[in-house]
């Protein structure tokens, strides 16, 4: 299954409606809900934290958050 | 007057600009910048909403709900919470930002839920047309059913529309519920919830239950019902989580009505600064660079105005001396309180042009960008990416970065960033590194373009963090702290910096730097002055011992008045204590004089030039009057060398830059860890280690 955390640079995905008692509701409150689109910007240097856009908020989250939430890829 | 008085409570996602609103409003100065989390405490103004009406305006820190996961936002929850008739606001005024509407909306949805009288303000509507955006007032003022005003707070735009909607809504006090969580998710619970108490909204039960947070006038029967409730924390979760998908899903069907975002119309230079600014290589270069910039500026922009403001004082003194009768007074005044304040004005180049950039830093939105660049970093040595605001701004004052911590939710990552803070070089240290570096450095340039003396302060300010981030370290692994570290940070969009709020950022420091500083050492000066020009018996007979001594009878007169005045000056009762612990500081190569300047540095490190000012003004003959710099270069030590030489010039560096010496930050750190425990440790911990590794520096240098 895919995560947050396996998207590409620039790569775009949907968050999967089964992961919704994993994200931390700091998150959801944030924007980052079942359905809405993902998209990674940016990893920093280190390989972590990552940088997303979902529901036109920019994040910054950790990787250990991001392999919680699951999505389903965009069929490019 | 004040019975009449609105009080509106400004609550808004972080970096919305609540604060740029609060300024406008109140003609105040708060701290604005271009990162979440510039605002951590309370903060209150009047402003005059018309001809007849006052409103007491309070700040909020920034959140996305009401729901808290750190200490500054808890701030607003116990705010919204309270019963208090006094603290109460009538009108919430929510301050929304044009770009991120959406999920602005969400903590909206929570206020109006609460029923307060509630207006909500877009801001920055002068983005509008760059991000392609389209809104429908009217309709969406009908949807939300609340007073909606477009504004922009950084210029000026619909202040005044605020203004006539807070008092049209404090008149109407008519407050309804935008969402009702109740039916949508469990009836029959949130049915029970409500019958516990008619003096609350629905929404304020839920969050005494799921936040655990009662205000005053609960009655003992009532919290005893809302605890039943607490029970089940799996369903309390649940239902929170359904509760933010349902606020959504109403949000979007009002958003789909009445906003419209034309992406093609959008332009965008965000992702292609991003790819430079958090890139794996340049993104750390240009970061190093910058810092570089920084402190090469620090001293060759500044140099020019510190020897004006230098040689200014040195002829001021010179002309009281000079034109005032002589006397105690003129004496004090010339010898005492001008060489003082001297001592602080002279760094104002220095500490205004580091002011800047920080100020630059912050309001471009690069702080950020670093912040997501240091997490991983900064978490192997126990502390959060957003360690590094406090770290950074620290550069300035320890105390408002201790404040800054606020934003960091886990307790142990925030109780050590506390900690290791104050080794960062704060703007006190900088006259005290500024005036040895100038005497024991050479002036030189080299590979022709980098000045020697920038770079050993650099590698100051290097020590400082390097300092904190191992001091972190081990407390990272000696504290038995459990709290989950968690991170999510919002990237804002990179802007253009507004020149005001710049400037006025750098004046209100430097301002608030000189006037704190100035007050301690004019104080002190004047106490300093008086236990140098006084002391017992021996202060008396100094003078005519040493004329009386045999060896000094062939001295030609300047040197004999020279010899008086030093033997009057140690003598004195101010000599006495430094003679006293000169034992204690000998062996770091400190003699009895800059032993009392380490003395008055407890109360404040700037005071250190100061002091020495006024102690060698003392000492000096009344003839000649030389510049501060010029009388710490010509002090002799006992074997006729000089006494800030090279091994005592580093040691003194390497002392200041260690010693917990400031009295403010421990004060500060008290009141945000509520115990006397962790200054104390910083207090002994750093001063010991201060103490030692000055002793090695000077032991092996000499
Ligand atoms: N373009 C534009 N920028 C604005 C406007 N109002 C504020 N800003 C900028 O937005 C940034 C955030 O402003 P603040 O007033 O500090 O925001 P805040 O809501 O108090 O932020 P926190 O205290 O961190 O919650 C600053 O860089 C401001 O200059 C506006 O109307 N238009
Ligand atoms: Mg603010």
């Amino acid at each position: 299954m895919n995560t947050i955390a396996s998207l590409h640079i620039g790569e775009i995905g949907y968050i999967s409606e089964e992961s919704l008692d994993f994200i931390p509701l700091k998150l959801l409150e944030m924007g980052c809900l079942p359905g809405a689109e993902v998209q990674l910007i940016q990893i920093a240097p280190l390989k972590d934290p990552i940088y997303i856009c979902v529901n036109g908020s920019h994040l910054a989250i950790r990787k250990e958050t991001a392999l919680q939430i699951k999505i389903l890829k965009a069929n490019l | 007057m004040s019975k009449n008085n609105i009080k509106v409570a400004l609550i808004g996602n972080p970096n919305t600009g609540k604060t740029s609103l609060f300024n406008q409003l109140t003609g105040l100065n708060q701290k604005v910048g271009n990162y979440p989390g510039v605002t951590v405490d309370k903060k209150q103004g009047v402003s005059k909403l018309s001809a007849t009406q006052n409103a007491i305006i309070t700040d909020l820190p920034g959140t996305y709900s009401i729901n808290p996961t750190s200490v500054d936002e808890s701030i607003v929850l116990k705010t919204l919470l309270k019963k208090d008739i006094k603290e109460s606001p009538d009108v919430i005024l929510v301050v929304a930002d044009i770009e991120n509407l959406k999920r602005n909306l969400l903590l909206f949805s929570q206020i109006k839920d609460l029923e307060i009288p509630t207006v909500l303000a877009i801001n920055m509507v002068d983005q509008m047309s760059r991000k392609g955006i389209s809104i429908d007032l009217s309709l969406l003022k009908k949807e939300l059913n609340t007073e909606v005003v477009l504004i922009s707070a950084r210029k000026n735009e619909g202040i005044n529309d605020v203004k006539e909607a807070i008092i049209r809504c404090h008149v109407a006090a008519k407050a309804s519920p935008l969402c009702g969580i109740n039916h949508k998710i469990d009836p029959d619970y949130f049915h029970k919830l409500k019958e516990i108490s008619p003096n609350y909204s629905l929404y304020e039960l839920w969050l005494m239950v799921t936040q655990n947070n009662y205000p005053d006038t609960i009655t003992s029967e009532e919290k005893e019902k809302l605890l039943a409730f607490k029970q089940d924390v799996s369903k309390l979760k649940k239902y929170q989580h359904k509760e933010t998908i349902y606020r959504y899903q109403e949000i979007n069907k009002i958003l789909k009505k009445t906003y419209i975002v034309d992406k093609s119309k959008a332009t965008d230079i965000r992702s292609k600064l991003d790819k430079v600014f958090t890139h794996k290589i340049f993104g750390y270069a240009i970061f190093s660079f910058i810092l570089l910039v920084i402190f090469q500026s620090i001293f060759d922009w500044a140099s020019v105005p510190m020897d004006f403001i230098d040689s200014t004082f040195a002829q001021l003194s010179d002309f009281a001396k000079s034109n005032l009768q002589p006397g105690v007074l003129t004496d004090l005044l010339a010898e005492g309180i001008i060489p003082g304040v001297g001592g602080v004005i002279i760094f104002i180049p220095q500490i205004a042009i580091l002011f800047l950039f920080i100020a630059i830093l912050e309001e471009t939105g690069y702080m950020s960008r670093v912040v997501f660049l240091m997490d991983k970093i900064m978490r192997r040595f126990g502390m959060n990416g957003k360690s590094v605001i406090p770290l950074i701004s620290g550069t300035a004052c320890a105390i408002p970065a201790i404040m800054a911590t606020r934003t960091i939710s886990s307790w142990k990552e925030r109780l050590i960033t506390i900690l290791v803070t104050p080794f960062t070089t704060c703007s006190a240290r900088l006259p005290v590194y500024a005036i040895i570096i100038a005497l024991v450095i050479p002036n030189k340039k080299i590979f022709g373009f980098l000045n020697l003396q920038g770079l050993v302060l650099l590698s100051l300010y290097a020590l400082g963090f390097a300092t904190a981030i191992l001091a972190a370290y081990i407390l990272h692994k000696t504290l038995k702290i459990k709290s989950k570290s968690f991170f999510v940070v919002e990237m804002p969009n990179y802007k253009l910096p507004s020149i005001k709020n710049v400037l006025f950022d750098v004046i209100e420091k430097t301002k608030a730097f000189v006037l704190g500083a100035g007050k301690i050492i004019l104080a002190l000066s004047i106490v300093l002055w008086f236990l140098a020009s006084n002391g017992p018996a021996s202060f008396k007979n100094s003078e005519k011992n040493v004329i009386e001594n045999s060896e000094n009878q062939q001295l030609s007169d300047v040197v004999l008045q020279q010899k008086i005045a030093s033997a009057k000056l140690e003598n004195s009762y101010i000599g006495i204590m430094g003679k006293s612990i000169e034992p204690i500081i000998k062996p770091l190569g400190y003699d009895w004089k800059i032993g009392i300047a380490l003395i008055t540095s407890f109360a404040a490190r700037e005071v250190f030039v100061g002091t020495l000012a006024t102690i060698y003004s003392v000492e000096a003959d009344d003839e000649n009057t030389t510049t501060i710099k010029q009388k710490m270069a010509s002090e002799v030590n006992e074997t006729g060398g000089k006494l800030f030489n090279f091994p005592v010039g580093m040691s003194l560096l390497v002392f200041y830059a260690f010693a917990m010496q400031c009295m403010a930050t421990l004060a500060i750190v008290k009141r945000e860890t509520k115990t006397w425990k962790w200054p104390l440790i910083q207090l002994f911990g750093m001063t010991g280690l201060a103490y030692v590794s000055s002793f090695i520096i000077y032991q092996i240098l000499s």
